[in-house]
């Protein structure tokens, strides 16, 4: 590189020459896109707006985004619904921003080894789901998917509480009372005739309140999973939702 | 010691290390024994160990050391610092095996699903990140390490900035590829494809790449060069733009400071751009620039050809760092992403293309009047070969930017053939000869101990890409086809369990590839052990013109 150069290209040897101008020169041009193109969506109204239905998971919810999480079902499954002919009609209605605004991490997705899951929500049976986590192969012969047996596990969910605490820091509009009583939502998310239901549907409006085919009495990591997996996408009620207003 | 007539001390990096060592294992050590989940308790008592081993291998070194530091210089020479390089080099091979074992056995997971064995451990979920982690940042994070530690003190004529330094960033990086794999085998994940590691994880990163950036810097400021040699802006660029990157996407909330569990800050939309923003600039900074780097030292070493164009290497550089960051919303084609987001991310990403064949042409025409070696020396063919899968993939890459295209490409395995051309046929492809032309420079052999080898290397592995990528087209094209077929009375053609089964073949077929592809590096290896080890083949003369390839009593009489 230590050929004389001529005119403009001359002028280069400055980031040549010194290491730090050659640094900052980079790091200010690797900075711009991120600005141009991450910064408005922290205001546009497209990406911050609410939507009637959206609310934060409940604690039984949450513990099951974290198994969902956890063993990596998003590899394989995405949760994000493109407007497009095929998926609506395979999937439902195409996936809003809102109803991933409360998601640390979103779950969207880069793969459909396995169908979407954005709103699997209410599809299939809580039995079904349960068989079919256990041995996929024994509901869908063709499947892939492995098998989750060992879900069948006590949940570990006793310090639920830090998690609300931790969303609430990072935006998640929990209450107080929500974090306090996340134990006892938990546990009363699995019990409909237990004293804990109505105010649990209170704190969390159109929460699912039922034992998702497991034992009452004692929380399965299975139980969380399948809560998470049966409010997928059963948040917006797509009925009284107005596509119109919310063009961009 | 006090026998020896002369004082000898410990420095300053020595003392302070073992210290900072020495507080960072007993902090890590209460961290585990209050832990509140058994990975977090795991990784804690490894962090506790490694300190304490640090501090051991501290003090052995030190009393196995010369009184003085040693000579920057001997006999007016610069005395190259090449123990980080060659722990670099060998933890990367045995990464590679290592991250390629796993890519086959989740490909066969697709095809067969028993063999996730019901275990935990075992599941597609859990390993997938472990042979992208293993792949990506244990063998390429070694190559890109350890080739940049070689070239950055080769090209400044100096020797390595820093004392401890190196060491601590060529093991703390290690440490960290060794916390993030164990962490995802026990389901420790924070979901963020390609920065899965938890914020702990991601802290000690971000403390030994700050290290990394200093050894790097400091080596520069250290030459006796007036320029600093074109290998070494990408390096810097990459360097810097992945402590960028890595820092803002991996932005989280602990559930607790004793806790495994953390809640990544942004959420929803803002989360899916920042971490595609990460995503493929992973490829475009680690994947890419820092392999051009790679491309910028050994191409012209190896064809002892000067650079082809001066040039079209700044032009190249400064478009390609700035048009990659724009690209990461292409992967977001069709989502909640605003569309204006969308189409920029399109427009920069086809914009891409050009500076992207610059570095392509820039390394092939550095042939220019070599060409002949291409026949004799399997070394560069491996490279010139990594380039032209760099050009393909970088074509490749643009048109599935298109939003046209990607509805159809999108969620379907089209995208992991994409990945893998880019992956197999050009980071690993320039990376096996940089490892071909490193291990000898390094271990002072005069070649490596087998050309043959690499001969079978190059052809076995090449194989396994054209199975690999062919397959992935094929079957990303179908399952694209086939989600959005219609039958005559207007309804779904299939469901979406038909697109699994018809999936079979094909990932077999991959699957296939991956173990030929495997196979090459196992060849690879052998043959860099050996040359470790001052072996050469018995008769192992360059092959006369006439031969085109290898055959099997020729091989058996190189063993």
């Amino acid at each position: 590189m230590a050929t004389a150069q001529p005119g403009l290209w001359k002028r280069h040897e400055i980031f040549e020459k010194n290491s730090i101008i050659l640094l900052i020169g980079a790091l200010v041009v690797v900075a711009i896109g991120g600005l141009v193109e991450i910064t408005p969506l922290f205001y546009l109204k497209s990406t911050v707006e609410k939507v009637e239905g959206v609310r934060p998971y409940t604690p039984l919810e949450l513990a099951g985004r974290n198994i969902y999480i956890r063993e990596g079902c998003y590899l394989c499954h995405s949760q994000m619904i493109r407007p497009m002919r095929d998926e609506i009609e395979r999937y439902g209605h195409f996936s809003l921003a809102a109803e991933s605004m409360y998601d640390h991490p979103f779950q969207w997705g880069s793969k459909r080894t396995g169908p979407d899951l954005a709103r699997v929500g209410g599809k299939y049976s809580d039995q079904w789901h349960r068989e079919h986590l256990k041995d996929p192969r024994a509901v869908v012969p063709a499947s892939i998917m492995p098998a989750y047996a060992f879900l069948d596990r006590p949940l570990d969910a006793d310090a639920i509480a830090d998690d609300l605490t931790a969303n609430r820091a990072l935006g998640v509009p929990y209450t107080e009372e929500m974090v306090a009583l996340a134990r006892s939502d938990l546990k009363a998310q699995l019990d409909p005739d237990g004293p804990g239901a109505a105010d649990l549907q209170r704190r969390y409006p159109g929460a699912n309140v039922r034992d998702f085919g497991g034992d009452k009495a004692k929380a399965a990591e299975i139980d969380a999973l399948i809560a998470y997996l049966q409010v997928l996408g059963t948040m917006v009620d797509f009925k009284i939702y107005e596509d119109k207003k919310n063009l961009r | 010691m006090a026998a020896i007539p002369v004082a000898k001390y410990m420095t300053e990096g020595e003392v302070g290390l073992s210290l900072a060592l020495l507080v960072g294992a007993f902090v890590c050590a209460l961290a585990s024994t209050y832990a509140v989940d058994a990975p977090f308790s795991f990784h804690m008592g490894l962090f506790a160990l490694a300190g304490v081993a640090g501090i051991a291998a501290i003090l052995k070194r030190y009393e196995a050391r010369a009184y003085e530091p040693p000579p920057q210089e001997i006999d007016g020479k610069p005395n190259y610092n090449l123990g980080p390089v060659k722990f670099a080099v060998v933890a990367a091979m045995i990464w590679g095996i290592a991250g390629f074992t796993v890519g086959c056995i989740i490909a066969f997971q697709l095809w067969a699903p028993s063999l996730n064995f019901g275990l935990e451990y075992t599941t597609f979920g859990r390993l997938r990140p472990l042979h992208t982690s293993a792949v990506i940042f244990a063998f390429g994070g070694n190559v890109l390490i350890g080739t940049s530690l070689y070239v950055v003190q080769r090209t400044c004529r100096a020797r390595l900035a820093g004392d401890l330094a190196p060491w601590f960033v060529v093991l703390g990086y290690n440490l960290f590829i060794v916390v993030a794999g164990t962490g995802y085998l026990l389901g420790v994940t924070q979901s963020k494809e390609y920065a899965e590691p938890e914020w702990y994880a991601d802290l000690w990163l971000t403390i030994v790449w700050v290290a990394y950036l200093l050894v790097f810097l400091a080596t520069l400021w250290k030459r006796k060069e007036p320029h600093i040699f074109v290998a070494n802006w990408f390096y810097l660029a990459f360097i810097v733009t992945i402590a960028m990157l890595h820092i803002v996407n991996n932005l989280a909330m602990p559930v607790t400071f004793l806790g495994s569990k953390s809640y990544p800050m942004f959420a929803g939309v803002q989360d899916a751009l920042i971490q595609w923003w990460y995503g493929h600039n992973a490829v475009g900074f680690f994947l890419t620039a820092g392999f051009l780097a790679i491309m910028y030292y050994f191409v012209p070493k190896r064809a002892e050809r000067p650079i082809y164009s001066y040039r079209l290497s700044i032009i190249h550089f400064w478009a390609l760092i700035f048009m990659y960051i724009w690209a990461g919303p292409h992967h977001l084609h069709y989502t909640a992403l605003p569309d204006w987001a969308q189409t920029l991310g399109m427009t920069f990403s086809i914009m891409l293309w050009m500076p992207s064949w610059g570095g392509m042409i820039n390394g092939l025409m550095t042939l220019s009047g070599a060409w002949d070696k291409l026949r004799t020396d399997p070394v560069l063919r491996f490279m010139v070969v990594s380039l032209a899968f760099y050009g393909m993939a970088t074509f490749e890459g643009p048109m599935m930017a298109i939003k046209a295209v990607n509805s159809l490409s999108h969620y379907t395995d089209w995208t992991i053939g994409h990945v893998h051309s880019g992956a197999l046929g050009w980071v690993a492809y320039i990376s096996f000869g940089a490892l071909y032309c490193l291990v000898p420079w390094l271990w002072n052999r005069r070649e490596v101990y087998s050309l043959r080898l690499v001969e079978w290397h190059f052809w076995i592995s090449t194989l396994g890409i054209v199975l690999y990528i062919s397959s992935m087209w094929v079957a990303g094209i179908m399952q694209g086809l086939m989600w959005r077929a219609y039958n005559a009375l207007g309804f779904l053609e299939y469901s979406f369990v038909e697109t699994v089964e018809a999936m079979q073949p094909y990932y077999l077929v991959r699957a296939l590839g991956g173990v030929l592809f495997l196979t090459g590096g196992l060849i690879m290896a052998y043959n860099l052990a050996m040359t470790i080890a001052g072996r050469t083949a018995a008769d192992d003369a360059p092959l006369p013109a006439n031969e085109g390839r290898p055959g099997t009593p020729v091989l058996a009489a190189a063993e």
